[in-house]
């Protein structure tokens, strides 16, 4: 048995408010001047961020008791595994879905919570971004295994359970762009960044993924390559899915390296 | 090769992305429909696992025994022979993902890993860790993407369909699809039209389901004439995590690596559940059901769960049990379960490698969906469905990791279906001119209407009361009465939907105009459902009733089937196609009755009425006026 104690049980705001603020970011579409709008709703202990929002919309009266249009945001799975509703939570890039409200207020001390949309993508309206160069980041480093069909030609090749794991590490990557947020390098989609790295690696560990690693680091050594990293690792310290991104870098210009200094062999 | 192919195909979640990659591969054209990129789609959600009989664990488990699981779970409301060519198919399934280099845990000898899940006594679920669901979507979404890449694949992600353009003949000729930034409408127009666009979860206000799952396409199809099937089987997850924004999923397979439940024996015990000793608690399920213990089927966990709560046994008198990890290694459930149980403590707080969890049932899954044949066919020509949104396999009861086969097995088997279908068909002087201005003026208006409707109604609270009367009186144990009271709701409801108004002068990228049109739609779904249920008069796997406790094979060993009319859904029944496996009673207390009766080839029955509605002759599928009756 497990022993379980106090440290494993939540800790909680001591002396709850009767309300507490939220204060937003919005914008009417990508052109317009951002504003702020300030909301005030009553405190329950399990709301998270995007509950809140939820309440807001349904009756979108802000704190100086002004009607207003509901504010736009994201949402899917609620559950931090589709990555959509990421924004900026209290001046942290993360889930608004895992964002419980306690724990904003017992770190911040405060009694309000600001969000604001992603600074790094356009900004379609409010806390809406559009993250569409994620996925065109994929194609550029052919992020799939190429297969010959997807007829029946039996079990893939036989893996250790620990390269398994290590790959599952990497291929947690929900795409949501904390890594692109949080990385000083990264403006102006000038730089493929992390995520784009990350599932390069997590091809190129694949025993038949990795036939195609060639490819696959020529997509890096452009000038949005990877030569961009700056080794300031904010990226690791905002993965939400903790994946090893600054490794997978390291790797990757590993792997460049030796392609370099040794590809000439295969020709 | 012929020419190529147009092939629109609405979500992009597991079933999706499985038919594009096969229509693509097949050198035909997809344009593919999705509401959200399809990465995010509701298949991440998905966690303990994929089932197929791959037998690796010496335990002599084969499809035929994968058939009759599936069957006898599913309470025998399923065709038979599209349930064989599943689990058939099923290993096959696997093998292919694992070579597009799905992390799949491992055996010792470097072989697919495989665990137990609920309804059966073999090792038969594949898992990658515990987020199995987003790993095979990630799968997919790397091969589609490739074909993307290759100009096979179009991707209009951020776009809602609307309706189906429908041609004088009453044949799919492709859809008007909604960009949800701009609410700009547009015209796909397709050879065939293939729906994989999941479950309507949201229906019932609060359920597991991710916020896209709102049947709102499916009910669009509904409404034009697609027939709905087995609308009344929703399944009742018995482990959510109860939030107040969604009940979060905790996955089959915290009890499949040997979760327990239980409450304490002494009603309201205040003690941590630490300190509780073994000898005061009770292991309900693993008292009633020795063998299958906390593995029994979800609609009887759920039910069970539901029962003692109901009873007053529930942990601190309220709606939760315990589910309890607790005893396993803590670095053994960190490997093997590590995604769920930190979405736990990520939502709730307490560690469950220390703490027990506390859940309660919540809803999770629908087995009705659009009527197909057993190749995928909507009783609409060029009109096919695969994965949740489609009634085939599940019966009245779906098993743990059942879903994610069927949404790959129903994507595969529809791909050549449509491709089948299309490259075939024959349009005898049938007049398309007009038809597709037609609908999107027509889908126009509605968008029009909504946006100048100036009432007091707020769509958002309308919702919060669908969801709260479906989740009262639709869901765990139902009595007529009550679904009677909750269909006049409905229909109230529809009448208090024409007084909303947006509260949003600001068009661009609103999400109160794609709201209303999907709340009015889950409204004419929900009667589906509900009218369904008072309709049924026996009790049969997630379906219960105790004022008809029993199955009823005699009168309701059959399919219901729902056709849209104006004032309320119009009932018909279809016999259920049992040739391969007998039905018998299904009872979890023993073991499993056993009567695996090996199917024999070609026994296969095609179902009732199919060949009315699919006219072939020789090799042409002709679509004209024979299909009009």
């Amino acid at each position: 048995m497990n022993p379980g104690n106090a440290k494993h049980e939540k800790k909680r705001l001591e002396n709850p408010p009767a309300k507490f603020k939220l204060r937003i970011q919005r914008r009417q579409n990508e052109g317009a001047e951002v504003y702020w709008e300030t909301f005030e709703l009553p405190y329950r202990r399990n709301l998270n961020v995007i509950s809140a929002l939820m309440e807001i919309r349904k009756d979108p009266v802000t704190a100086d008791g002004k009607t207003t249009t509901p504010p736009v945001w994201d949402m899917s799975c609620l559950e931090q595994v589709c990555g959509i509703c990421t924004m900026v939570i209290d001046g942290k890039v993360r889930q608004s879905c895992s964002a419980l409200i306690d724990d904003l207020l017992i770190d911040s001390g405060s009694d309000t919570v600001t969000l604001q949309p992603m600074s790094k993508f356009p900004n379609v309206r409010d806390l809406k971004v559009d993250r569409s160069r994620m996925f065109d980041h994929l194609k550029q480093v052919n992020a799939w295994i190429e297969l010959d069909g997807s007829y029946n030609l039996g079990p893939g090749p036989q893996l250790s359970n620990d390269t398994a794991q290590e790959r599952y590490a990497y291929s947690r990557c929900m795409t949501c762009g904390c890594c692109l947020e949080a990385c000083p390098q990264y403006h102006e989609d000038n730089y493929i960044g992390p995520q784009a790295i990350a599932q390069a690696r997590l091809m190129n560990m694949h025993p038949v993924g990795k036939m195609e690693m060639e490819d696959r680091l020529n997509g890096l050594l452009g000038e949005d390559g990877i030569t961009n990293c700056g080794n300031a690792q904010n990226c690791i310290q905002v993965c939400p899915m903790s994946i090893p991104l600054t490794r997978a870098i390291y790797d990757t210009n590993r792997d460049i390296t030796i392609n370099a200094l040794f590809g000439w062999l295969k020709k | 090769m012929a020419k190529a192919l147009k092939i629109a195909i609405v979500g992009g979640g597991l079933a999706g992305l499985a038919a594009a990659m096969k229509i693509a591969e097949a050198g035909h054209e997809v344009d593919l429909i999705s509401v959200v990129p399809v990465k995010r789609s509701h298949s991440v959600c998905a966690q303990g696992g994929i089932n197929g009989a791959v037998n690796t664990k010496g335990e002599g488990d084969s499809p035929a025994k994968h058939l009759d699981d599936t069957v006898y779970g599913g309470d025998f409301l399923a065709n038979q022979p599209p349930v064989k060519r599943m689990t058939d198919m099923a290993p096959e399934i696997i093998y292919l993902f694992d070579r597009m280099g799905v992390p799949f845990s491992r055996t010792r000898e470097g072989l697919l890993d495989f665990r137990r899940f609920g309804g059966t006594l073999h090792h038969r679920t594949a898992f990658a860790g515990a987020s199995t669901g987003q790993q095979l979507l990630y799968a997919l979404d790397e091969q589609v993407r490739r074909w993307e890449v290759a100009g096979k694949v179009n991707k209009y992600e951020g776009w809602e369909m609307l309706s189906l353009v429908l041609d004088d003949h009453q044949v799919c000729r492709g859809l008007v699809a909604m960009e949800l930034k701009s609410l700009d409408l547009k015209t796909f127009k397709a050879d065939a039209v293939i729906m994989a666009t999941g479950g309507p979860g949201l229906i019932f206000g609060k359920s597991t389901n991710s916020m896209t799952c709102t049947g709102s396409a499916v009910s669009a199809c509904y409404q034009q004439g697609a027939r709905y099937a087995n609308g009344e089987f929703i399944q009742v997850h018995p482990t959510s995590i109860p939030g107040e924004d969604k009940l979060r999923l905790m996955s089959e397979s915290a009890r499949g690596e040997g979760g327990r439940v239980w409450v304490p024996r002494t009603d309201g015990d205040t003690r941590r559940p630490q300190d509780i000793p073994e000898s005061e608690r009770w292991y309900f399920l693993e008292e009633k059901y020795p063998a299958y213990g906390n593995l029994v089927t979800r609609d009887i966990a759920t039910r069970e769960i539901f029962q003692v709560c109901l009873e007053g046994h529930g942990v601190a008198g309220e709606n939760q049990v315990y589910l309890d990890l607790t005893h396993i290694p803590a670095e053994t459930l960190t490997e093997r379960l590590g995604a769920i149980l930190e979405i736990y403590e990520m939502f709730v707080g307490d560690d469950p490698r220390y703490v027990p969890m506390r859940i309660f049932p919540g809803v999770h899954y629908s087995m009705g969906g659009l009527w197909v044949d057993f190749e995928q066919r909507t009783n609409i020509p060029g009109l096919f469905a695969a994965g949740e949104c489609d009634y085939s396999i599940h019966g009245a009861n779906r098993l743990g990791a059942n879903s994610l086969v069927s949404c790959v097995y129903g994507g595969f088997v529809a791909a050549p279906s449509a491709i089948e279908y299309a490259t075939n068909v024959e349009r005898e002087n049938t007049e398309t001119n007009g038809i597709y201005d037609d609908e999107l003026k027509r889908q126009q208006e509605i968008n029009d209407s909504i946006i100048k409707n100036e009432g007091a109604e707020n769509q958002y609270k309308l919702h919060e009361e669908m969801g709260k009367w479906m989740t009262d009186n639709v869901t765990v144990v139902r009595y007529n009465d009550r679904l009677k009271a909750t269909d006049e709701k409905l229909l109230e409801l529809q009448e208090r939907f024409k007084k909303i108004s947006i509260n949003d002068s600001n068009l661009w990228a609103t999400q109160a105009v794609p709201h209303a049109r999907q709340l009015w739609n889950m409204l004419q779904l929900a009667r589906v459902i509900t009218l369904g249920a008072l309709n049924r008069n026996e009790s049969r796997g997630a379906h219960y009733k105790p004022e008809f406790p029993d199955r009823n094979d005699e009168d309701w060993l059959r399919t219901t089937i729902a056709e849209y009319s104006e004032e309320a859904p119009v009932y018909s029944y279809e016999s259920v196609d049992v040739s391969l496996v007998e039905p018998r009673k299904r009872d979890y207390s023993g073991g499993k009755a056993r009567a695996v009766q090996v199917p024999q080839p070609g026994s296969e029955l095609k179902p009732e009425g199919r060949e009315a509605i699919w006219v072939k002759e020789g090799e042409k599928i002709i679509v004209g006026e024979s299909i009009k009756d």
